[in-house]
């Protein structure tokens, strides 16, 4: 009875490119030969769209548009109805990584509206008596590197009670200067955001300086859409009353899956930016905010 | 007087025979062979040959000394001066390495370091650590608080990446410790290491069970904990307790990974990210990934730091560009210095040639500096009531690790460089302090001047110049300065020392220059640094909380002054040694100074300083063990002491003997037996020693003298618990009174070990076992009896008062059933009466009159004596009688025999009863055939042979009725 259905794929890492062929074996382990109705593969690429509870009400003329778009899929059958025998089976596959017309395969992403995920899934199917077998691995896709070369962008940055927005009350702001630069807004996803902040003076304590990295995911159309903005992590790059006048190093590393390089499509879009946050000891939040375009090389 | 002896009536009546002494020896004595060196002779003296390796400074691998020694070897003394197993080992490493660190195997093993970066002389972290978790500790309660689900919400699970089956265990385990905060408050400082411990323990098992989340979750809890700056004394111990579980972490991590690259084959240990399969590139890019996204700053620090290792994986390059990257993250936080420490830490594990981080991380760490100043981290300190010194010195480890990383086989530019830059953070006496106690002794003690100058401009609020001093000195205790700045210095450096107000400052201040005064001047210098810290350390009793740096002051001086005339010239060593006022410590001290005193004093001396000084130690030493005292140190005393006295040589003039016996006196009355034997052997020998010096002729002071080693041994003998012991000695202190003409104290003691000898019990238990006193009883009273030969009698008592009472005493001792002692005694006694009756004595005394000129052969005299011997044989006879049953013949035979023998050899068998019993014993002894047939053959012949002598006709007669028992 125990039989199982494992997939593996060549690659350790489960990343693959368009074009590239997608290999690996089918692992059917049993104690006994198995009957069954024909094994087959299935490979499938998808955009899911969701939309965030804020917006439903607001936009439900164009629910349609927010239903799921498939980028690529395929179905191979890998062994005709018969018989497995007992032991370990592997059974090796190929498929081509190759999409239709026009349309570009994305490069993985798990957000919260958007979700952008390959999947390959094989069947057992076998008798009435005994249930199907079924297994599902995911894949990753890395979209294609980017042709021109990338220049980088670096920014300057000064902070002061002056140069804040929304604030409320300006007076009752304590006083303070921090002075900073990214290396680039454009950054490539492989590489960490880099740069650096000097906090010049503060009257009031400072308790921590965060990095905040930030989702935009855009769902809809010309007609209308919903742009959500979400955190995706929160990194502490300074604790406590930092020395007035040191450097301290900006480093963040783009955290894998939930990050893309920046999309833009004519029915979602996908953007990352980050905040610059410092917490002062009065839990006065100051935040600085940087769009991002990320790339990969 | 020998009213019970007297009263039997006896059938023999006793003539002494007449003893021509000096005929009888020169007839009998055989003429003596000379025996060759190369001969063996049991008596022949013992000779030792001690082959002993010399210091492996000498050129010739080992010489062989051979030394024969007239006395066999002293026991203890090769105990303590022969060279130990350990000493020899040592002795045997450093013979090893002097050739290989010139030869070709030093360059390799040089070369060996190149590559792996670190040498033998890199203290490593592991002795830092526990360096510091001794001197970092608290009192105060600390708390752990650890929030084992918190992260869930906040970031998304790091986790997640890596596939459905690991996020989906991450939310069970989310769910299962989901809000299960556990703080815990009020932990002493040894529950929270043992919780700490706990950790450790609990990391390990999630590891081991495949949990790798939860692992990773309580290292990131652990590191957090680093973020709590609460009970800031504690916080050095703190950091070494969880850089421990740090390193275990990630210790286990690198494993795993390493594991995976050996898929089949065992994995070389040296390898390239190339050999690296990738599967292990992944999981290893997952921790990375990981661990990046962790939320708070210095758990991830950590974190990363821990795995840091694993970069090997990876590439080549990313080590190097992590390294920096941390460096550069190291920002803020209080105690920011003690995460570089780490950083520095990790880095010489992972690549040690990386030297410009350190370098950076190290001027970073100038820069960060001035941060302790700021408000925030004084409002802290005034929270906590902690001073600025001692927040200062919470530094000082890390401070000191970076610096040692930094300064690790640097070049003399980059040290000189780093000075600089401490000259211009305006003489920042925190880090001036670990510059000199993390660079070369060598570089800091060429310097001397100029750190002295430093740290005399230095900021007086900051950073105690004690310490500045204290590390100086340490430095200068290992490293020569000049020799022309060396007196400035211990001038400059003392005036500081000698103004510090808090004793304990001072002592700790002074302890370690004490060093460097006695390295390369004279007694008179360390006299005076003595004599300063007397005066410090007197008012209020310091010296109570200071003894081990008091006693490492002694092991200091004891180092370099092993000539004991100068040690002891100094006048202030004996007034230091007053401060020791606690009786173990005093003990230790004192041991300490016998200890070198014996290994370095060969010779005997009798320098009377030396003497004198030796005394007053010994004296402190014998009055600080009490009776609650250890056995293994009393006993260990008793040694030393021992030793002492066998290499003094005590004897010179009576006046001073009589005040090194006092002392001695006073330095022994606690101690046990074998010290006390000892000294009552030493004082006889002293009196011995001064009777030979006056060649016999006592003058008044000498008299004087020997009847003081007479008291002495009078009183120290009661209270040895040895019966034997006490017997023996009275015996022998009996002779060596009678030796030096003292009379009366001979008197005395014969008749102190008579009145002993009742208590003598019948049963001793000798090396554990319960043994029979029988034979030393016999032992000693046929010693005795030949002593008593000599005795004159005492004026007011009786004739022969002494024989009488000894012979009271055997009469009345309860001896052992079925045991022939009693009468073997009176067998004796009965060879001294007939010693006693001749006309010149087999011995005497010289310069002391016997009973032979004092009675001059008085007839009366005589005819006591020979009643005496009447009483004796009668008892002999009676004994003889009850031994008539079957299963005491053969005791009877030989008892009879014994008698013969005795009659034979003393009695005037001219005298016919006497001779018919001679006669009747012999039949006795032969007549059940238990006598020796080859005795009884030879006594023939002797008698035979006697016959011959002058006067001794009647032996031939004799022989003839006298037969042989025949065997059937």
């Amino acid at each position: 009875m125990s039989t199982s259905l494992d997939i593996r794929l060549k690659r350790a890492n489960k990343v693959y490119h368009e074009g590239e062929v997608l290999a690996g074996v089918v692992v059917i382990v049993s104690k006994e030969a198995v009957q069954h109705q024909g094994i087959s593969l299935s490979m499938e690429g998808v955009v899911n769209l969701q939309l965030s509870s804020k917006s439903v009400g607001v936009f439900e003329a164009f629910y349609n548009s927010v239903k799921p778009i498939q980028l690529i899929s395929g179905n191979i059958e890998v062994v005709k109805p018969g018989k497995v025998p007992s032991g370990k089976t592997e059974i090796p596959f190929e498929f081509p990584l190759h999409v239709k017309g026009n349309k570009v395969l994305y490069e993985t992403y798990h957000g919260v509206f958007v979700n952008i995920q390959y999947t390959l899934r094989c069947d057992m199917k076998r008798s009435l008596l005994a249930k199907d077998l079924s297994k599902t691995c995911e894949f990753m896709v890395h979209s294609q590197p980017q042709k021109e070369k990338l220049l980088p962008s670096p920014v300057d940055f000064t902070i002061t009670p002056e140069t804040l927005q929304n604030v409320r009350e300006r007076s009752g702001l304590p006083r303070f200067q921090i002075r900073g630069r990214l290396n680039s807004t454009s950054c490539v996803i492989t590489q960490p955001l880099t740069g650096e902040l000097v906090v010049e003076s503060s009257e009031v304590p400072v308790k921590s300086i965060e990095l905040q990295l930030v989702r935009v995911e855009t769902c809809g159309c010309a007609e209308g859409y919903a742009r959500d903005a979400t955190e995706i992590q929160n990194i502490q790059i300074a604790e406590g009353d930092v020395c007035h006048g040191l450097p301290i190093p900006i480093y963040m590393v783009f955290p894998r899956l939930f990050t893309c390089p920046t999309l833009e499509t004519t029915n979602f879009k996908v953007e990352f930016e980050v905040n610059i946050v410092t917490v002062l000891h009065d839990d006065h939040l100051i935040t600085e905010n940087f769009p991002l375009k990320l790339y990969r090389v | 007087s020998g009213s019970h002896l007297t009263a039997k009536m006896s059938a023999v009546q006793w003539h002494s025979r007449n003893r021509p002494y000096e005929a009888e020896l020169a007839a009998g004595c055989l003429g003596a062979v000379p025996v060759e060196a190369g001969d063996y002779h049991p008596l022949k003296p013992i000779t030792v040959t001690d082959t002993r390796t010399r210091r492996p400074g000498r050129k010739g691998s080992s010489s062989s000394s051979s030394s024969s020694s007239s006395s066999a070897p002293d026991p203890l003394s090769s105990m303590l001066d022969g060279t130990d197993p350990l000493s020899m080992f040592a002795a045997a490493a450093g013979d090893a390495s002097v050739p290989t660190a010139s030869g070709e195997s030093g360059r390799k093993r040089r070369e060996k370091e190149e590559e792996e970066g670190v040498g033998i002389d890199f203290e490593p972290w592991a002795t830092k650590r526990s360096e510091i978790l001794a001197r970092f500790t608290t009192t105060e309660k600390l708390s752990i608080n650890l929030f084992m689900g918190l992260d869930k919400g906040k970031a998304p699970s790091p986790g997640s990446a890596v596939s459905e089956k690991v996020r989906t265990r991450l939310e069970e385990l989310d769910d299962l410790e989901e809000g299960s905060q556990k703080e815990m408050l009020n932990l002493s400082q040894q529950d929270y290491v043992n919780r700490i411990e706990e950790l450790n323990q609990s990391l390990k098992e999630a590891w081991a069970s495949d949990q790798k989340v939860r692992a990773l979750k309580i290292v990131i809890q652990c590191s957090k904990l680093l973020s709590d700056t609460a009970v800031i004394q504690f916080y050095p111990s703190k950091f070494v307790l969880i850089t421990d579980i740090l390193d275990t972490f990630g210790r286990l991590v690198y494993e795993r990974i390493w594991t995976m690259c050996s898929d089949s084959k065992p994995f070389p240990e040296s390898f390239s990210p190339e050999d690296v399969n990738d599967t292990a590139k992944e999981t290893c890019l997952n921790w990375f990934f990981k661990i990046a996204s962790i939320r708070e700053l210095i758990p991830r620090l950590y974190v990363e730091a821990a795995i840091l290792k694993c970069h090997r994986f990876l590439s080549k390059a990313w080590v190097s560009s992590n390294l920096s990257n941390l460096s550069k993250l190291l920002m803020s936080a209080p105690l920011v210095i003690c995460h570089r420490s780490l950083l520095a830490q990790i880095g010489m594990e992972v690549s040690p040639h990386l030297k410009d981080s350190l370098n950076r991380n190290f001027f970073d760490l100038l820069t960060t500096f001035q941060q302790v100043h700021s408000d925030s981290v004084q409002n802290q300190l005034l929270l906590q009531h902690v001073e600025i010194p001692a927040y200062l010195i919470l530094y000082s480890p890390a401070v000191h690790w970076i610096l040692q990383c930094v300064s690790y086989r640097a070049p003399e530019a980059l040290l000189t460089e780093m000075m600089e830059r401490c000259k211009q953070l305006g003489n920042n006496a925190l880090l001036l302090n670990s510059v000199m106690s993390a660079f070369r002794p060598e570089f800091v003690a060429a310097r001397a001047t100029d750190f002295i100058g430093m740290i005399k401009e230095c900021d007086e609020a900051g950073f105690p110049k004690h310490l500045l001093f204290g590390s100086l000195g340490r430095s200068l205790a290992s490293a020569d300065p000049p020799e022309a700045d060396r007196l400035g210095i211990l001038n400059e450096a003392w005036k500081v020392i000698t103004k510090l107000r808090s004793p304990q400052d001072y002592i700790n201040c002074a302890e370690i220059w004490v060093e460097f005064t006695c390295r390369h001047f004279t007694k008179r210098e360390v006299n005076t640094v003595l004599s300063d810290i007397i005066k410090h350390m007197t008012p209020d009793r310091a010296f109570e909380d200071a003894y081990p740096q008091l006693q490492s002051v002694i092991r200091k001086i004891l180092t370099y002054f092993q000539d004991f005339s100068v040690l002891f010239s100094m006048e202030r060593f004996l007034p230091f040694l007053d401060m020791f006022q606690k009786d173990s410590v005093r003990v230790e001290v004192c041991r300490s100074i016998m200890e070198v005193f014996i290994r370095c004093q060969q010779e005997p001396t009798r320098d009377p300083v030396i003497l004198n000084a030796l005394l007053h130690v010994c004296k402190t030493m014998h009055d600080s063990v009490k009776i609650k005292t250890n056995i293994g140190i009393k006993c260990s005393l008793k040694l030393l002491l021992y030793c002492i006295f066998r290499r003094c040589k005590i004897v010179k003039s009576p006046c001073d003997e009589t005040f090194v016996l006092i002392s001695v006196k006073l330095c022994t009355c606690r101690f046990e037996n074998p010290v006390l034997v000892f000294f009552c052997q030493t004082v006889n020998q002293l009196a011995m020693e001064t009777r030979r010096v006056m060649r016999g002729n006592h003058s008044r002071k000498t008299a004087a003298f020997v009847r003081a080693c007479a008291a002495y041994s009078f009183i120290t003998i009661p209270s040895l618990t040895s019966i034997f012991s006490r017997l023996n000695l009275y015996l022998l202190s009996g002779q060596v009174a009678l030796a030096n003409q003292c009379l009366s104290q001979a008197d005395a003691f014969l008749k102190a070990s008579v009145s002993l000898l009742p208590e003598v019990p019948r049963s001793l238990s000798v090396d554990g076992k319960l043994r029979s006193s029988e034979g030393f009883l016999l032992e000693f009273i046929n010693n005795f009896l030949s002593t008593l030969l000599v005795v004159p009698d005492h004026p007011e008592q009786g004739v022969l008062y002494l024989v009488r009472g000894l012979l009271n005493i055997i009469q009345d001792y309860t001896w052992e059933d079925n045991s022939d002692a009693k009468v073997r005694l009176y067998i004796s006694a009965l060879h001294l009466l007939a010693a006693l009756s001749q006309e010149n004595y087999l011995y005497c005394v010289p310069k002391v009159d016997s009973n032979e000129t004092l009675y001059g052969g008085d007839p009366k005299f005589v005819a006591e004596i020979n009643k005496l011997c009447e009483t004796l044989i009668g008892q002999v006879l009676d004994h003889l009688k009850t031994l008539g049953r079957e299963e005491t013949l053969r005791r009877q035979s030989s008892l009879a025999f014994s008698l013969f023998s005795s009659l034979v050899a003393h009695a005037d068998l001219r005298n016919n009863r006497l001779n018919q019993l001679a006669i009747n014993l012999w039949s006795l002894s032969q007549r059940h055939g238990f006598a020796d047939t080859r005795t009884s053959v030879r006594t023939l012949e002797f008698i035979k042979q006697q016959s011959r002598q002058p006067d001794m006709a009647h032996f031939s007669e004799l022989a003839l009725r006298l037969p042989l028992q025949t065997r059937t």
